[in-house]
């Protein structure tokens, strides 16, 4: 299928991605043509047929309702980019 | 075999009449040393740490203490697995500083087996692409030909044990990102069952997908690593709870009586004649060694590329969302908002590959788009693994080439997204379905690069696999080659 710029711009903001006007046009043909491509799959008959996530037959997994050590604090944030006292330093989203 | 030639089992032997670890860590650090400027296979190389591992498995053997299964044979780890404390990129810049607070499953497997982490190896960012060209850092290249690319995801794991920096190597496989760079660098690479091997601590691109496997000179030394790596894990729970055999035991016994399943997808259009040859003669190899061959057939597999690239970047959109620019990796420093922060730290961390896939994998998930690409692709999905289960009713496994053609040359499909995607043909399905598969070095061509045969066989049949593929390695000589670097 064919995609407008606009479709692309609006998938970027889904994917919280930000590209360049330029960036977006090259998105948009290079996008296009694997569309083109993949949609091959409209030429198979899948009337019936059980979407497949998954190659093993999955169950939820438990495990025994015990505490168990969790990773220390400064351990979990010591990758933060920003650290505000024990919590992960982040703009104000409400005034 | 002398020196850094040596397989890990050679190590493990010469361990035991003598040699020290230490020695064999400083050889095999030293080559990396040498090699590393023409090959570059390395993000980061820790040399005190793999020697400080050494001389502890040299104390105590000395004291007679037990030791584990790799005990003193170096290892290098592709950087998409968490080593605690020690940088681990994911070929991104995203994660240019990130130190993981805890081990992946298959580094504390490793250090349990007494093996020398000697450092970490470059990757396609994220593991997305099939020549280590979309690394953030540095073009790997091909130890046979330094113009040409190693193969990819794993192209650095790869690489580095085809230049005989490291006689084992740890690899991913999403797509064929262990075998296609094995295939590539003449060497030995295994992508194990979906869940025999523990995914936690691996960064995750799509995990319907992901499997970790090794890579090794010979399919000894394959199995020597799949024994040491596999198992269940609670920290995953798609990893599956059942024994791991001794695959280092078996493996010199032959299968018989085997039937090789030739797919006639698998030698059609596309297909390099001297790679046709090749796989062919590994064929010819078998029979000579009584196995009979009857061809099969795959029909969905020509969709296989297709589904791959709506499923992988479906799940890879949803996984790469953790990268926030808030809890771990490249924060932008201009920005206006939390949404706005997002978005700014993931435009600038991200390379083109993985914005693209990002991008394919939101636009299948999203609403009016969801049925027709990412529904339609799983429903393939489940037709391409009833091929493979009907065509392994009528024999044991299932034989072709790794990849269509040899290495090909540094920015040849660079630009050509599509061009490059085709280069796991071969590969894709086995991923799809869940399968293991391995690649062997069957030949060379004529311009001295190397080729791959594949093999795949049920779910968690590696013993079998492994076996077969030594059958071939026993009657032949291919994988004692060794570069000129």
């Amino acid at each position: 299928m064919a995609l407008d710029i606009e479709q692309v711009r609006w998938v970027s903001h889904l994917a919280r991605l930000k590209l360049s006007d330029p960036e977006l046009a090259i998105m948009t043909r290079q996008l296009g043509a694997i569309l083109e491509y993949v949609g091959q799959l409209r030429d198979v008959a899948t009337e019936g047929v059980e979407p497949m996530a998954h190659p093993l037959p999955v169950a939820n997994v438990f495990r025994p309702d015990e505490p168990v050590p969790s990773l220390p604090v400064d351990e979990a944030l010591s990758n933060a980019p920003v650290r505000l006292g024990d919590f992960f330093g982040v703009p104000a989203i409400l005034d | 075999m002398t020196g850094v030639n040596r397989t890990a089992a050679d190590l493990i032997a010469a361990q035991q009449a003598g040699e020290s670890a230490e020695s064999i860590v400083t050889a095999f650090l030293d080559s990396i040393d040498s090699r590393e400027s023409k090959v570059r296979a390395f993000l980061s190389v820790d040399r005190e740490s793999a020697l400080e591992q050494a001389r502890d498995v040299d104390t105590r053997r000395k004291s007679g203490k037990p030791l584990g299964l790799l005990a003193g044979v170096p290892v290098a780890i592709k950087d998409v697995l968490c080593t605690r404390g020690q940088v681990t990129t994911c070929g991104s810049k995203i994660l240019e500083d990130f130190r993981p607070p805890y081990d992946a499953h298959v580094i504390s497997a490793l250090r349990g087996a007494d093996a020398v982490i000697v450092g970490k190896t470059n990757m396609d960012e994220f593991a997305m692409g099939s020549s280590t060209e979309n690394s953030a850092y540095q073009v790997t290249r091909n130890p046979w030909d330094l113009d040409r690319i190693p193969g990819g995801s794993s192209g650095g794991s790869a690489a580095a044990v085809a230049a005989c920096q490291a006689p084992l190597s740890i690899g991913t496989d999403t797509g064929g990102s262990i075998r296609q760079p094995a295939s590539l660098c003449g060497i030995v690479g295994l992508k194990p069952t979906y869940g025999r091997v523990s995914r936690y601590g691996l960064v995750a691109f799509a995990s319907s997908l992901d499997q970790i496997g090794p890579f090794s000179h010979d399919v000894t030394d394959s199995a020597l690593m799949l024994e040491a790596i596999a198992g269940h894990d609670p920290r995953d729970s798609t990893s599956v709870d059942r024994p791991v055999p001794k695959y280092s035991n078996s493996i010199n016994e032959p299968v018989g009586p085997l039937t090789i399943g030739l797919p006639r997808e698998y030698f059609g259009e596309g297909l390099d004649p001297e790679v046709e040859s090749a796989a062919r003669e590994a064929v010819r190899v078998y029979e000579k060694l009584g196995a009979k061959v009857v061809e099969v057939s795959l029909p969905h597999s020509r969709y296989a590329i297709a589904v791959y690239y709506l499923v992988a970047t479906a799940e890879a959109s949803s996984n790469l969302a953790r990268f926030d620019g808030v809890h771990y990796g490249h924060r932008a420093k201009d920005f206006d908002g939390l949404i706005d922060l997002y978005e700014a730290s993931r435009g600038e961390g991200f390379g083109p590959e993985v914005r693209r896939r990002i991008m394919l994998g939101t636009f299948a998930l999203s609403s009016g788009y969801k049925d027709a690409y990412y529904l339609k692709a799983l429903k393939v999905r489940r037709l391409i693994k009833g091929d493979f289960d009907a065509a392994l009713r009528t024999c044991d496994v299932i034989m072709g080439p790794t990849a269509p053609t040899a290495a090909f040359r540094v920015g040849e499909k660079a630009d050509d997204p599509l061009a490059m995607y085709l280069s796991d043909i071969y590969t894709i399905s086995c991923n799809l379905a869940g399968f293991p598969g391995i690649s062997i070095p069957c030949g060379w061509t004529r311009g001295g690069l190397p080729i791959g045969l594949q093999i795949q066989a049920g779910p968690f049949e590696e013993e079998k696999l492994l076996r077969v593929a030594r059958m071939h390695e026993q009657a032949t000589d291919w994988h004692l080659r060794r570069p000129t670097l």
